[in-house]
């Protein structure tokens, strides 16, 4: 092959026709609160791992929902589960349980 | 498709330009690139449809790709364009024309920017007169050298040899037209048929029988992005950007790409033996490419202008499975011959695309 | 006391309910309506956000309130003359009324869906407005709608964008999407439903749980971003672009139906009778109207007013309440006015 010095990049559109939400689908079935976040950003201002980290609840669903599963689970792992989400969400998610969750739906498939 | 609903938009983008006497400008880079297609506008023009068409040796660059790579600011550029409009009314003509996307851009531009900004243009005229010694009169009209063909596409589809068709199976060409960004991206009321459904393409292919592609990344710009090409290390996204064209339009199978910009065509075609040898993939038939042609070029072959002479020769994708369908006679040894049949050379075979 | 007239220019729920209220008050209105018959837009639906209340059965009961008051119907205002207190109102049908007030009910126009070239409604065959998806919830008769898998909304289409030159609000169209979006839900349970906004305006009493109801029980996905852009695939099938702006990414997607929330604007020809009346324009367009705190009813004109719509984009109960709010302004005014009468008659 020549090297020209450049490369054809990906596209940075999602495309949402070939995001397979099967996982997150799982995952909305079992905590069916995921839903009503309205992306307020609450439980990422009060996240205490996110005074320091990238880590971000509404993000996380956000990504999880366009097929960004990687960057997502990255972001799951800076998690420290003090429960300050849990207490502000004014939607009232259970926001441990959605990461606890997360953390098994996603890397059971990726042990498979 | 609802046909009608774009018909409603095209009759309300018409734009009023003259049908004769016209001072035409040329692009830099088309007479290198695509070195038949200026010269066959003003054969067509002046010879074939008996209209005025003036240029001047004088004329320079319109100062659009220094302008789009930051290297002048706008009023040098402002400057440059105030110059050639002083040729234009040296040369006694009120009707300004010109072969460049770019340059109608920059023209359109610079015009509408002095009519909310008098002061500007005051001080532009002084700069003029300060470097030059000129003083400029603004065109009463500007027309893109792709509306005066698209206004006389019914005279050439009547004096036309061949037709955007088929001549084996009578079936229409499926064409793809490509609109250079800054034809009326930025003025939509400029361009013939506005800014989401230009026409002015579309009228050619329909005039002379070919069959329209709308494919969903139709309004993307193809690539070249002039900082986007102009850096090496930026190419990728130049050529990211055409791949996804390619991709959008690959299941329609296109036979033919016409386009109204000196960059598009030029990147529309090289771009697909790049894409052919970092991937492999090729988007004609049979291993070939798609041609991606002017509209110049497009109207000289359906009036029966040798492809050689139109520079067909000069593509990158080779023209002759084209010039099979529509039926045209042509001489393949010919093909790399140049004026008094001097051998021009001929290029290297590349593995992953056919180039003859 | 002589009879008091009152034209009311408009027989829309805003017409209808101000009548009403008059006729209540003891006075004389007179309904004039261009159209073949009363209701204005909410004729045209099907449900009534917040909780998908029966507009049919709203318009029977303002039709009902309407009953024995004079309606002319295919009817409209030719010329008007004002002569001290009196308007002297001629009709289309060559007919003169003297008028001791005039109330323009005149509602708005739905956005006109193909002045935003990029989203292509009436090119592309399955982009659709609101109102056509309102109609085919009560006729069932719309051949674009066809087992969608994948349906979009786009708010705000022709509302809060320079480009068409209304940079309001239109108030409604929010509520209305996902009033639509359970609806059709509703209808094609295995659809997956997307509703492209860029603020939801869930203001009202009921509107906060529609939204409530419409992520939880309905499954509709918000997306944040507008879209920029429509257009078909091979299949007839509509590719979109938009940006989720919460996650900072452009997207794409493919589509079955599109469904355009096209907001409100003036409604054609009123300003005819702005003309007539000596009657201003806001900077949106819409009539201006007095004050809007104190005098929402009152024109700068002595006994012209107005009611819903006309002044700006209005919810139906928004309408409903300025209509009875008017009715009292009118009967205060007359009541003034006669009392000067008399004074003068002395």
């Amino acid at each position: 092959m020549i090297d020209f010095g450049f490369s054809i990049s990906k596209s940075s559109h999602i495309n949402m026709d070939n995001v397979d939400l099967k996982l997150f689908n799982r995952l909305e079935s079992l905590n069916p609160d995921i839903k009503t976040c309205m992306s307020c950003g609450l439980c990422t201002a009060t996240c205490t791992a996110g005074n320091f980290t990238d880590v971000s609840f509404r993000q996380i669903i956000l990504m999880l929902q366009r097929g960004k599963e990687k960057e997502a689970l990255q972001k799951v792992k800076k998690c420290m589960m003090c429960g300050k989400c849990m207490l502000v969400c004014s939607r009232g998610i259970n926001t441990r349980n959605i990461l606890l969750s997360i953390t098994r739906i996603y890397n059971e498939e990726q042990s498979l | 498709m609802i046909v009608e609903g774009k018909q409603k938009i095209w009759a309300d983008y018409q734009k009023d330009i003259p049908d004769d006497h016209y001072f035409y400008v040329r692009s830099c880079i088309r007479q290198s690139f695509f070195p038949g297609s200026e010269v066959t506008f003003l054969d067509i023009t002046r010879n074939k449809l008996n209209k005025d068409f003036y240029e001047s040796a004088y004329h320079t660059t319109c100062g659009g790709i220094a302008y789009h790579s930051d290297s002048i600011p706008q009023e040098t550029a402002m400057t440059i364009i105030a110059r050639q409009f002083a040729l234009m009314h040296e040369c006694g003509y009120e009707n300004y024309v010109c072969s460049c996307i770019t340059s109608f851009g920059c023209y359109t531009e610079t015009l509408e920017t002095w009519h909310e900004f008098p002061e500007l243009e005051a001080k532009i005229r002084q700069y003029l007169w300060d470097s030059c010694k000129k003083e400029f009169a603004k065109p009463k009209y500007l027309a893109h050298a792709s509306d005066i063909i698209y206004k006389f596409r019914h005279e050439i589809a009547k004096q036309a040899k061949y037709k955007l068709v088929n001549a084996k199976t009578g079936k229409p060409l499926k064409v793809v037209e490509h609109i250079g960004c800054h034809y009326s991206k930025m003025f939509p009321s400029k361009g013939f048929g506005g800014a989401e459904y230009p026409h002015v393409l579309v009228g050619m292919i329909e005039a002379w029988g070919g069959e329209v592609v709308d494919y969903p990344e139709r309004r993307q710009c193809c690539g070249f992005g002039f900082r986007q090409y102009l850096v090496q290390a930026n190419r990728g996204y130049s050529i990211s950007n055409t791949h996804k064209k390619f991709e959008s339009m690959e299941p329609y199978e296109p036979d033919l790409i016409i386009t109204n910009c000196p960059g598009c065509p030029y990147f529309l075609d090289r771009w697909q033996y790049v894409i052919a040898e970092q991937t492999g993939k090729t988007y004609g038939k049979n291993g070939y490419g798609i041609p991606a042609l002017t509209y110049e070029e497009v109207a000289g072959l359906v009036m029966g202008y040798d492809p050689w002479d139109l520079g067909l020769q000069m593509h990158q994708v080779a023209i002759e499975p084209l010039l099979e369908k529509m039926g045209i006679e042509y001489d393949p040894k010919a093909k790399y011959k140049g004026l008094n049949g001097k051998n021009l050379g001929s290029p290297e075979n590349p593995v992953n695309i056919k180039i003859v | 006391m002589k009879e008091r007239n009152i034209l009311i220019i408009g027989g829309g729920p805003a017409g209808m309910e101000t009548a009403h209220q008059l006729k209540q008050l003891g006075l004389h209105p007179i309904i004039i309506e261009r159209n073949d018959k009363l209701g204005g837009h909410l004729a045209q639906w099907d449900r009534l956000f917040p909780s998908s209340d029966d507009a049919e059965e709203l318009l029977e009961k303002l039709k009902e309130q309407v009953e024995g008051i004079e309606v002319k119907l295919n009817t409209r205002v030719v010329n008007i003359e004002r002569q001290g207190q009196t308007f002297h109102v001629t009709l289309s049908n060559n007919k003169t009324l003297d008028i001791d007030a005039i109330i323009l009910c005149t509602g708005f126009d739905l956005f006109k869906a193909e002045k935003k070239q990029e989203y292509g409604y009436g090119i592309y065959n399955n982009v659709i407005t609101n109102a056509e998806l309102e109609k085919y919830f009560k006729t069932h008769q719309d051949e674009r709608i066809n087992d969608p898998k994948r349906i979009g909304f786009v708010h705000c289409v022709g509302s809060r964008d320079v480009k068409v030159n209304n940079t309001y609000c239109s108030k409604v169209c929010c509520a209305t999407a996902l009033k639509q979006a359970c609806e059709i839900k509703d209808e094609f349970p295995e659809a997956d439903v997307y509703c492209f906004y860029m603020d939801l305006r869930m203001f009202g009493k009921g509107y906060e749980d529609l939204y409530l109801k419409a992520q939880k029980d309905f499954d509709i996905k918000c997306v944040r971003g507008r879209v920029c852009e429509v257009s078909e695939n091979m299949e007839g099938k509509l590719v979109i672009k938009a940006e989720d702006t919460l996650l900072g990414t452009p997207m794409k997607m493919t589509l079955d139906l599109l469904v355009l929330m096209c907001g409100m604007e003036k409604a054609d020809g009123v300003e005819r009778l702005q003309a007539m009346l000596n009657l201003n324009s806001s900077s949106d367009g819409f009539i201006e109207n007095s004050n809007p705190f104190t005098e929402m009813n009152c024109t700068k004109e002595k006994g012209v007013f107005v009611v819903g719509s006309c002044t700006s984009p209005k919810t139906l109960p928004d309408t409903l309440s300025e209509a009875r709010s008017a009715a009292m302004e009118v009967f205060n005014y007359l009541n003034d006015n006669g009392q000067q009468t008399t004074d003068n008659s002395l």
